[in-house]
C-alpha cells in the first residue's frame, strides 16, 4: 500500500493509521446490531444467529472509506477557468433541463409506442406518475423549505389534508373530482393558516419541531376519529377522476365510447398522467411568477436573514403565513389527485417518512431550485421504484433480500452527506430576483445566509 | 384513590425514562445550540444493543445471573452506544458547525431516518421481545377490589436512574470535563481561546448524553420488554418535549420534564384516552414552545444580532 498516490501535505502512515481507527471503530459499531441478528425459534424465544462476516465488512468499508478520502485531492480555491467551465455547465444544465421537459411531455407516448398498451401500464404508472406526484409535492415544499426558509416537518399533513377532503366529498355528498380539486386546496390553505399562526413567532429549529408535533397530531386523529375517517382501515371506493364528466369505464357512457376508441385501462392512467403533469406545472409556474412580486421577494429575503428583514419594515407575520399558506395548497392539490388516483386513502400513506422523503427532496435538490427539486423527486422516487426490479439481486444474496429496504436508508445516508458537502443542495446557485445592470448567476458559496 | 397511586408509581417510572433521553436533548442544545433530532434513534440502538447483548450472555457465554448480566449489559450498553453518538457527532455534525442554522438539524434528521433504518435492515421489521425479567412484584394495599403494586423493575428503574443522574451531575459540576462543558455552553470561543478544546468536549457532551439514552433504553428493555426499530420515534419526541417543558439547556428542568411527562402521559391514558395520549405529548410540546419557550427552568433566549 506504501506506493499509492497520497497528497503530499500528508505522509502515507498517517492516513493508514487514521483508515485503520476509523476501520476498528467500524467493526465495533457493527458488532451488536449488524453482526448478530435476534430471530424468534419454534417456541417464539429470541436466538441468536451471528453473522460475524458482516462485521468484517464493515470494519473494512470504514477502512476503505477512509482511505479513499484522504486519497482524494484538497479542494482548489476557484479560478476564473473553473467559473467559465462552471458557465459553461451550465448552459449545459439549461439545454439539459428543456430536452427533460420534452421527454416528461412526450413519456407516455414514447412508452406506448415502445411496449404497447399491455407492457406500458407500469412504466407510465409508476415511473411517471408517481414521480410526478413527488414533483408537485416537492415544488409545493419548496415555496415553504426553499423560499421562505421555514422548515416544515409535517408537511404531510396538507397532503393528507387534501386527499381526505377529496374522499370525504366525494363518497358522502357524490361531488365530483374537479369541484373537490380547488376545496381540497382552499381547506389545505386553510389549515396551512391555523397551524402556521401559532408557530410564525418560533425560531427554525423550534418551528420545525412544532410543524412536526402538528404533522402528527392530524394522522392521530385521522386514525382515531373513526366516525368520520374510517380509522385504519381508510376510506375505500372513492370514485375516480373523469375526464370532464366522463368516466373511464366501458360501455356507452364512458370516454372510450365517446371518442369511439376501443376500451383500454391505458387512457385512464395517460390522462391521470397529463393531469398531474399540469398541476405540478401550474405549481412551477405559479412559484416562477411569485417570486417576482414583492411577496416573493419578501420570502427569500426572509430566508437570507429574518432580523434583516423586520429592521427594514417586512411584516414577517405575514410573509411566512402566505408562504404556509401557498405551500400548504399545493399539498392539498396533490392530496385530492392521490386519493382519486388511489381510490383508496388511510392514515399510514402520510406517516412522517413521507414528510422526510418530501423534505429529503427539497433539501438534496437544493432549497430554492425548481430544476434541482424536480431532478432529486425523479432521483429519489424514480430510484426506489428500480429498486424494486433489482429481483436479480436476490441470487446473488439470497431469497430473503428485499432492495427496496434499501430506500431509505440510503435516502438519509444522502441528507447527511449533502449537509456535509454541498450544504445548498444538488443545484446550488441563487437566481437573483432583482439585478442591477445584467442578470448574473450568483453561486450558492458567495450569499452568507443568516442565523436568523 | 388506588388507582391514583398506581398511575403515580407508572408515571414515575416512565417518567425516569424520558428524563435520561432529555437529558441529551438538553446538553446538546445547551452546547452547541442544536436540535438532535437523532437522538431518540440512538436511544432505540441502545434498546437493541442492550436486548441483543442479553441474549449473546445467555447464548453464548451461558450466564445465568440476571443481576450480573443486567450490570454488564448496562456498562457495555453504554460504552458501544456513547462509541456511536461519537462516530455521528463526528461524521454527522462537527463540520456543520459554522453552517447557517437549519443545517444540523437536516442532518440529523437525514441520521434520524439512517438509524432506524439501518436497524430495521439488520434485525428485521418484527416486533423483539426479550424474555421476562425481574418479574415478581411487590403488593403495596392488599385486600381491596384494585391491589396497587410495585414491581421490581420498577425499583430498580427508578434507583438506576437516581444514581445514574447522582453520577452524573458530579461530573457536570466537579469534574474539570463539566467545567469545560459549561465554559463551551457560555462562550465556546471563549473558552477556546482560554485553552479548551472545544471539538473535545462536544464530543464528550455527545457520548455522555448517548451513555444515558443507553441506560435508558436498557431499563425500555426490561420495562416493556419489546422492541422495534420504529420505537425511537415517539419516545424521541417526548423526550424533546420533556427537555422544551423543563427548560432547553437546563440539567435539572430535563429530569423535571421528563418525570412531568411520563406523570401527564399516564394519568392521561388512565382517565382520559390511551388513543390520543401522543396527541396530549404533542400538544405540549408545541404549546410551550410557543407560549413559554424557555419552559419552567430554563433561561430566556435573548436574541443578539
Amino acid at each position: 500500500m506504501a506506493e499509492t498516490p497520497v497528497a503530499e501535505h500528508r505522509p502515507a502512515s498517517a492516513a493508514l493509521a487514521e483508515a485503520a481507527r476509523v476501520g476498528l471503530i467500524a467493526g465495533a459499531l457493527a458488532f451488536p446490531v449488524l453482526a448478530l441478528r435476534a430471530e424468534p425459534d419454534f417456541s417464539n424465544r429470541l436466538v441468536l444467529q451471528p453473522r460475524w462476516s458482516w462485521m468484517l465488512g464493515a470494519a473494512v468499508a470504514g477502512f476503505a472509506g477512509r482511505l479513499l478520502l484522504s486519497l482524494l485531492p484538497p479542494r482548489r480555491p476557484k479560478t476564473a477557468q473553473a467559473a467559465q467551465a462552471k458557465r459553461a455547465s451550465r448552459r449545459a444544465a439549461q439545454a439539459f433541463a428543456a430536452f427533460g421537459l420534452g421527454l416528461i411531455f412526450i413519456w407516455p407516448l414514447l412508452v406506448l409506442l415502445a411496449l404497447g398498451p399491455g407492457g406500458a401500464l407500469k412504466w407510465i404508472d409508476n415511473y411517471g406518475v408517481q414521480i410526478l406526484i413527488y414533483v408537485m409535492l416537492g415544488w409545493g415544499l419548496n415555496i415553504v423549505v426553499g423560499l421562505a426558509g421555514l422548515l416544515d416537518l409535517g408537511y404531510v399533513a396538507f397532503y393528507a389534508v387534501g386527499a381526505y377532503s377529496y374522499a370525504l366529498l366525494a363518497t358522502n355528498y357524490g361531488a365530483s373530482f374537479w369541484i373537490c380539486l380547488p376545496v381540497a386546496g382552499c381547506l389545505a390553505a386553510f389549515w396551512g393558516v391555523l397551524l402556521g399562526f401559532p408557530v410564525l413567532r418560533l425560531r427554525g429549529d423550534y418551528l420545525a419541531i412544532v410543524t412536526l408535533a402538528f404533522g402528527e397530531i392530524i394522522r392521530i386523529v385521522l386514525i382515531n376519529f373513526s366516525a368520520l375517517t374510517n380509522g385504519d382501515a381508510g376510506i375505500a371506493s372513492i370514485p375516480r377522476a373523469t375526464f370532464f364528466g366522463l368516466p373511464f369505464v366501458p360501455g356507452p357512457k364512458g370516454f372510450d365510447a365517446f371518442f369511439g376508441l376501443p376500451f383500454s385501462p391505458i387512457h385512464r392512467v395517460v390522462f391521470l398522467y397529463y393531469l398531474i403533469l399540469a398541476l405540478a406545472l401550474v405549481t412551477n409556474l405559479a412559484t416562477l411568477r411569485l417570486r417576482r412580486l414583492p411577496i416573493g421577494r419578501a420570502w427569500e429575503a426572509l430566508r437570507e436573514d429574518e432580523i434583516a428583514c423586520r429592521s427594514l419594515g417586512i411584516d414577517t407575520t405575514k410573509t411566512k403565513l402566505t408562504a404556509f399558506a401557498l405551500g400548504a395548497m399545493f399539498g392539498g392539490f396533490a392530496g385530492a389527485f392521490f386519493a382519486a388516483r388511489q381510490g383508496f386513502v388511510s392514515p399510514s400513506s402520510f406517516n412522517f417518512t413521507e414528510s422526510a422523503t418530501i423534505l429529503a427532496i427539497v433539501v438534496l435538490g437544493g432549497r430554492g431550485s425548481q430544476i434541482g427539486v424536480a431532478a432529486a423527486a425523479i432521483a429519489i422516487v424514480g430510484g426506489s421504484e428500480l429498486l424494486r426490479e433489482l429481483d436479480f439481486l436476490k441470487h446473488v444474496f439470497g431469497e430473503d433480500f428485499d432492495p427496496t429496504q434499501y430506500r431509505m436508508l440510503l435516502v438519509g445516508l444522502a441528507m447527511v452527506m449533502m449537509m456535509n458537502w454541498r450544504p445548498r443542495g444538488f443545484v446550488s446557485t441563487r437566481e437573483p430576483s432583482i439585478f442591477l445592470g445584467a442578470r448574473k448567476q450568483i453561486g450558492g458559496d458567495f450569499v452568507k445566509e443568516g442565523r436568523g | 384513590m388506588e388507582v391514583f397511586l398506581q398511575q403515580l408509581i407508572n408515571g414515575l417510572t416512565l417518567g425516569s425514562i424520558y428524563g435520561l433521553i432529555a437529558i441529551g436533548y438538553t446538553m446538546v442544545f445547551g452546547i452547541i445550540g442544536m436540535v438532535n433530532f437523532a437522538h431518540g434513534d440512538v436511544f432505540m440502538l441502545s434498546a437493541f444493543i442492550a436486548l441483543i447483548l442479553f441474549l449473546a450472555l445467555q447464548q453464548f457465554f451461558g450466564v445465568q445471573s440476571l443481576a450480573l448480566s443486567f450490570v454488564i449489559v448496562l456498562f457495555l450498553s453504554m460504552a458501544l452506544t456513547g462509541l456511536w453518538n461519537y462516530a455521528i457527532e463526528r461524521m454527522a455534525y462537527r463540520r456543520l458547525r459554522g453552517s447557517f442554522r437549519l443545517a444540523p438539524l437536516i442532518s440529523a434528521i437525514g441520521m434520524s431516518i439512517f438509524l432506524s433504518n439501518f436497524v430495521y435492515v439488520a434485525q428485521g421489521p418484527r416486533n423483539k421481545a426479550a424474555p421476562p425479567m425481574f418479574t415478581e412484584v411487590v403488593k403495596l394495599t392488599s385486600g381491596g377490589a384494585y391491589n396497587v403494586t410495585l414491581s421490581y423493575k420498577q425499583i430498580l428503574i427508578v434507583v438506576v436512574t437516581a444514581v445514574l443522574l447522582a453520577v452524573f451531575w458530579f461530573v457536570v459540576q466537579k469534574t474539570p470535563l463539566g467545567r469545560a462543558q459549561r465554559a463551551c455552553e457560555q462562550d465556546a470561543k471563549m473558552a477556546a481561546l482560554l485553552g479548551i478544546d472545544v471539538n473535545r468536549t462536544v464530543a464528550a457532551t455527545f457520548v455522555i448524553g448517548a451513555a444515558l439514552a443507553a441506560v435508558a433504553g436498557v431499563l425500555y428493555v426490561l420495562y416493556y420488554g419489546v422492541v422495534n426499530a420504529a420505537d425511537g420515534f415517539v419516545p424521541g419526541v417526548k423526550a424533546f418535549t420533556a427537555a422544551v417543558l423543563g427548560g432547553i439547556g437546563s440539567i435539572p428542568g430535563a429530569v423535571v420534564g421528563g418525570l412531568l411527562i411520563g406523570l401527564i402521559e399516564t394519568f392521561w391514558s388512565a382517565y382520559f384516552s390511551a388513543d390520543y395520549k401522543d396527541v396530549a405529548a404533542f400538544s405540549i410540546l408545541a404549546i410551550t414552545l410557543i407560549f413559554m419557550p424557555s419552559g419552567l427552568l430554563g433561561r430566556p433566549d435573548v436574541e443578539k444580532v
